[in-house]
């Protein structure tokens, strides 16, 4: 019984490293005001052109590092690309963003298979990359396997968490990105371009769920396919309210929801007759009794979330 | 550094907006330790003027000139460099952050590559309270304060980022009058280091602080003169183009039956705060009570309790002995209550809707404009045509986007509604704010005829004036409860004033 | 501002979406080598010029279409109903669950009582989101994706125990789906294998537009779609127009299944939903969200989508380019639609315009 909780919680980091990376990209997104459905398509394209690199290169056998780290760049470069366009639709011709959103998402996931079924075909796996045993702490029995020997993208995802609350609330560009998602008119007098936060705020965001799309077929699944987002995009934006806007509170989100993914794994090694299907649902439900009970109520918010601002059309 | 701004000039500046030239051709210029009273009516373009001097928008054509030397702001930060601040009318502040977090936004001296320094504005947020006298809490976050509070916060922070030349827009709207006396006083005191320009259609206030009115109408320079030269009756005629006199309450109360009996009500904000305490209130019909107050005392909260739109957590509303506390909106308006909301925009139209949708919002499934659950096209059109004469509605026509109309004729269309559904009682929310004298004699008018009719009319105001012209009796709210009501003889500007500020009388 | 100008202002704009949309999709079919011009023949041109191909496009359209009407009537309401593909699934399992369990019942009796229950399994489906919305204020964009992956799910589940072919278990090939339906719950040919779900769709066309334009609950839909909040202070009783609206919705995409199933497949197996639950979005946006233009809109991505089947063979480009394409489309409708109400930068674009002919004059 032991093992298998320490096997659960094992999965647990590597397995929220996607959830969590897109989460807070798309945090950026609505601090700022910009709410981007087009996560879900977004991650897609990053995870094909992360996998797309290290296969090129190695016809799906072993590759150097570098390769991998290719990938990944390629990926968060392709995402802020996406980011920018979505800026350019909804910010510069103000297109309402949920709709909007699910055509990016269309799009994205679209354009993915679309392109894998040309430039690789069939399901290929590539290496991956390794786990690291950080020493000493990786011998510590239980914890060593839950926390402290998992690849190098998952512990860089854990310690962006800080960063990212610093970015937030202690730099000039965290301010700014709070003040145009909560009343854009009152930064727009302080003399800050509200359109030129956003598009970064969204061009960060895009990066960030690239990385994490890329994560997900490079370090998860070690291949691509068709459904491998399978919705955790829309998940993410989910977090985004569950962790009322908060690093710390997403990365909360991020475990709760992991764990509820790595349910599913661990009834099929328990032998458990439970039906499969039931165990897939279980982390889609857990977003609607969520996303029901998370309080609409707050301070944090932030207000302006959804509403496009132009400085001359008053509404 | 401290380059003074001895003369300050706007020459010829033209601004189009789709359909309305909101500056013509202005010429305004304002010297050192001056101060002018830009006035006009609402519409009139003071403060599309003012947003062009700051940056915020571009005029298309005309130049600023700052010591005889030609500027031009691409942004506010231009302005601010310059040394111009304004104070707009809707403050620009973020509620979701502190004080000194919203003055770091404009303070970019604090702005290092990867860190703000906070501790840096907060000093400069004490010295410059300090400095003015002007007592605010560099810690606290916006949603925290009041209305006069966040004045001084712009205030304070106009000043923090070195403004030589200070921009007031309507700076008065929201406060009592008292403290309109203690700005007044401040303002006085700043001129001794400072130029300004202040926006207002109050002209006590013009009085009492300028040295120069400028007056604008429909987006072009009336009159321009030293305020000590002139009445106030002859800057008031000036601004409206025509003698308006306002009409006036006169007729006495016929306070035969209590239309609307308030006992004891208990309703919470949105943030869960109690907005209003244990609030009693009579009116009767063929009355109109004035209810006088800052806003943000309650006044929305009671307006929506009233119409069954916000929960009343405690207390009875009694609407000619029917119990109406707890019941839907629906079950409200067909106890005969009419309602013209606080925001015409979003509370009080559809804005896309036609303007014949607009005036069967409340009616669409009744007679005689449905039957059977299929609507009568031909009725709601004849309906919508004899309205739109009645209460001169200037549109292309019925069918036209609601939204698409101007503030007054959005709220004629709005006012159409609800006296042709006649009502037995009326709740009148702001109903003149932002529109101009004629639609507002308009207004006025109506109110005061269906008076005549019997009806009675809850009139909650900011302007003062406003409910002095039209009450009988005026109620004075203040956190949540009734201070005092006062008969239409007994109320002074100084009276209300001390009330709404929340003194106790005796 | 002149008339003619307005005009020219529109049909260059709407020509500049036209060309983004092409030119996007393009990038894409370039990246993978294709013959640009051939792909855009195959899928939608070669279509048209054969019967048998415009009857598989009507195929397509007929659930295209109800999806769609159901859609609009949700966004005229002020409620994006991205969950059709579920409510789709849910429709399929509920006409199936009738069909199965009443085979013998007459035909004139089991048809409609086999597409009532797709209704009602849409309906529900489509009620929770509504519901949520409405009470808890939960974004159904969300909610409603995650009753796709919900539906999906239980759909898979369903075609492996409950309704799995008794046949399939005795063979031991284990495909999931049931066994074919009782033809009690067929809808008749027209020719080859189109069927009378095309008047069904057309009626319901008529109904959705005599009901939003005709009707008071319409107007109350379509006022708490555009005014929630003037809704309310008028009162209407938005919540309940919402989920009313999400019901609706639901109904029609679950209807699609049901009518899917009886005219086409005959037998619930995987795949029928075929991403028409969010082609049904697009449809919506396309058809302007107006029953009389979503019937062309439909006929148009039933080509697409026909004719996305027969771009691997003939051109050789993957047939996930349609969804690619329905992407460029909802965004550049969403997009164009913006800029056309803008009048800012009408107004700009007309004092530009007149600067020019001064100029020349």
């Amino acid at each position: 019984m032991i093992d298998i909780i320490t096997n659960m919680l094992s999965m647990c980091i590597p397995f929220s490293v996607a959830l969590l990376l897109a989460s807070i990209g798309e945090m950026f997104n609505q601090r700022a005001g910009v709410f981007n459905l087009g996560c879900e398509g977004v991650m897609a394209m990053g995870a094909f052109v992360g996998m797309l690199i290290p296969f090129m290169a190695g016809g799906g056998g072993a590759v150097s590092e570098w390769y991998n780290f290719l990938g990944f760049a390629a990926a968060a470069l392709l995402g802020a690309l996406f980011g920018l366009f979505f800026g350019v639709v909804t910010v510069t011709f103000r297109a309402p963003q949920g709709i909007a959103g699910i055509g990016l998402q269309m799009f994205g996931v679209g354009t993915a298979g679309t392109l894998f079924r040309h430039f690789v075909g069939g399901t290929q796996s590539i290496p991956g990359i390794p786990d690291i045993d950080i020493p000493l702490l990786s011998d510590i029995p239980f914890f060593g396997d839950v926390l402290f020997s998992h690849n190098a993208v998952a512990y860089l995802a854990y310690i962006f968490i800080p960063v990212a609350w610093y970015i937030l609330f202690k730099t000039p560009w965290g301010l700014k990105v709070r003040a145009v998602g909560t009343n854009p008119r009152a930064a727009d007098s302080m003399g800050i371009n509200v359109s030129r936060t956003r598009y970064e705020a969204l061009m960060l965001g895009g990066a960030l769920a690239g990385l994490a799309g890329a994560y997900l077929s490079i370090a998860q699944a070690k291949m691509f396919s068709d459904t491998l987002i399978s919705g955790r995009g829309f998940i993410a934006v989910a977090l985004v309210y569950f962790g009322h806007w908060h690093p710390a509170q997403i990365m909360g989100g991020a475990l709760l929801f992991t764990l509820a993914q790595t349910f599913q794994t661990i009834v099929q090694s328990m032998g458990i007759s439970f039906p499969y299907e039931l165990a897939v649902m279980l982390p889609y439900i857990l977003v609607i009794v969520v996303l029901s009970f998370t309080s609409r109520n707050q301070t944090t918010a932030p207000v302006s979330l959804g509403k496009p601002f132009n400085r001359e059309i008053r509404t | 550094m401290e380059n003074k701004i001895r003369s300050l000039r706007m020459e010829h500046i033209s601004k189009r907006f789709p359909g309305v030239l909101a500056s013509d051709d202005i010429s305004i210029s304002v010297g050192e330790g001056e101060v002018l009273a830009l006035v006009g009516e609402n519409g009139a373009g003071k403060t599309t003027l003012m947003n062009i001097l700051m940056g915020l928008y571009q005029p298309d054509e005309g130049r600023i000139l700052i010591n005889d030397e030609e500027v031009r702001f691409r942004g506010p930060e231009d302005a601010f460099r310059a040394g111009l601040g304004m104070v707009h009318q809707t403050y620009m502040l973020v509620p979701s952050m502190t004080v000194t977090e919203n003055i770091a936004l404009g303070y970019k001296k604090a702005w290092k590559h990867m860190h703000l320094d906070l501790a840096a504005v907060r000093s400069r947020v004490v010295e410059i309270s300090e400095r003015y006298g002007l007592a605010v809490n560099p810690d606290a976050y916006i949603w925290q304060l009041s209305v006069g509070e966040q004045q001084k916060v712009e205030l304070v922070k106009t000043l923090c980022l070195g403004a030589k030349f200070l921009i007031l827009d309507e700076p008065t709207s929201a406060l009592t009058p008292q403290e309109v006396d203690e700005l007044i006083v401040l303002l006085h005191k700043m001129t001794e280091e400072l130029s300004i320009i202040f926006i207002s259609h109050k002209l006590q206030e013009v009085k009492a602080l300028s040295n120069k009115v400028t007056i604008l109408r429909h987006g072009k320079v009336v009159f321009s003169g030293n305020t000590d030269d002139y009445s106030s009756q002859e800057i008031a005629a000036k601004m409206t183009g025509h003698e308006i006199v306002l009409p006036k309450n006169q007729g006495n109360p016929s306070n035969d039956e209590v239309a609307l009996s308030i006992r004891d009500l208990v309703v919470m904000s949105d943030r869960k705060t109690t907005a209003l305490d244990h609030l009693s209130l009579d009116i009767h019909s063929g009355e109109i009570v004035g209810l006088a107050g800052v806003s943000g005392n309650g006044q929305r909260e009671l307006a929506e309790a009233i119409n069954g739109l916000r929960k009343v957590e405690s207390g009875s509303i009694s609407f000619y002995g029917k119990e109406i506390a707890g019941c839907t909106p629906r079950e409200v308006i067909n106890e005969g209550m009419g309602y013209i909301p606080e925001e015409r925009n979003t509370e009080g139209i559809v804005p896309a809707f036609s303007i014949k949708e607009n005036f069967i919002l409340k009616d669409v499934s009744s007679a005689p404009f449905s039957k059977g659950g299929f609507l009568d096209g031909k009725k709601i059109d004849s309906t919508a045509e004899s309205l739109v004469e009645r209460f001169d509605v200037r549109c292309p026509g019925i069918s036209t986007a609601a939204g698409s109309l101007s503030g007054g004729n959005i709220q004629k269309v709005i006012l159409a509604r609800e006296i042709e559904r006649r009502p037995k009682f009326l709740v009148a929310v702001y109903p003149t704010r932002g529109l101009d004298m004629g639609a507002v004699e308009f207004i006025h008018q109506e109110l005061l005829a269906i008076r005549e009719k019997g009806i009675g009319i809850l009139l909650i105001s900011e302007e003062l004036d406003e409910i002095m012209d039209l009450s009988d009796r005026i109620a004075v709210i203040y956190k949540g409860s009734i201070q005092r009501v006062l008969d239409k003889a007994e109320a002074t500007r100084e009276r209300l004033g001390i009330l709404m500020a929340g003194v106790k009388e005796e | 501002m002149t008339k003619g100008f307005r005009i020219a202002f529109k049909s260059v704009i709407i020509l500049l979406s036209v060309l983004a949309a092409l030119l996007m999709a393009s990038v894409i079919l370039w990246m993978i080598g294709a013959d640009v011009s051939a792909t855009f023949y195959t899928i939608c041109i070669e279509p048209l010029t054969r019967m048998l191909h415009i009857s598989e496009v009507l195929i397509r359209a007929i659930p295209l279409c109800i999806i769609a009407l159901g859609i609009s009537v949700a966004y005229r309401s002020g409620i994006i109903n991205i969950g059709a593909e579920g409510q789709m699934a849910m429709g399929l399992l509920a006409f199936t669950g009738v069909a199965l369990a009443f085979p013998d019942v007459p035909r004139p009796l089991l048809l409609p009582l086999a597409l009532i229950a797709s209704m009602i399994g849409g309906g529900v489906w489509g009620f929770i989101p509504g519901i949520l919305k409405a009470k808890l204020n939960v974004s159904e964009l969300l909610s409603t994706v995650m009753l796709n992956y919900i539906a999906a799910q239980f759909y898979s589940l369903c075609l492996r125990t409950i309704y799995l072919d008794p046949a399939e278990q005795v063979y031991g090939t284990g495909t999931p789906q049931s066994m074919r339906l009782t033809e009690n719950v067929w809808l008749g040919r027209i020719t080859g294998r189109l069927h009378y779900g095309i008047i069904i769709a057309l009626v319901l066309a008529v109904l959705i537009f005599i009901l939003m334009w005709k009707t008071s609950v319409g107007f109350k839909m379509r006022a708490s779609g555009s005014g929630a909040r003037a809704a309310r202070y008028g009162g209407i009783s938005v919540g309940f127009y919402v989920a009313a609206s999400m019901v609706i919705s639901g109904a029609f995409a679950g209807l699609a299944g049901g009518v899917e199933l009886a005219g086409v497949h005959r037998r619930a197996i995987e795949g029928i939903t075929n991403n028409y639950g969010f082609s049904g979005v697009v449809v919506a946006l396309f058809g302007g969200l107006h029953p009389f233009g979503i019937i062309p809109a439909s006929f148009f991505f039933g080509l697409m989508i026909y004719g996305s089947t027969l771009a691997p063979s003939k051109v050789g480009v993957p047939a996930n380019i349609v969804q690619v394409m329905q992407g460029i489309i909802i965004i550049v409708i969403v997009t164009a639609q913006m800029v056309l109400s803008n009048t800012y930068f009408q107004d700009r674009v007309w004092r530009k315009f007149q600067a020019l002919r001064k100029k020349g004059a």
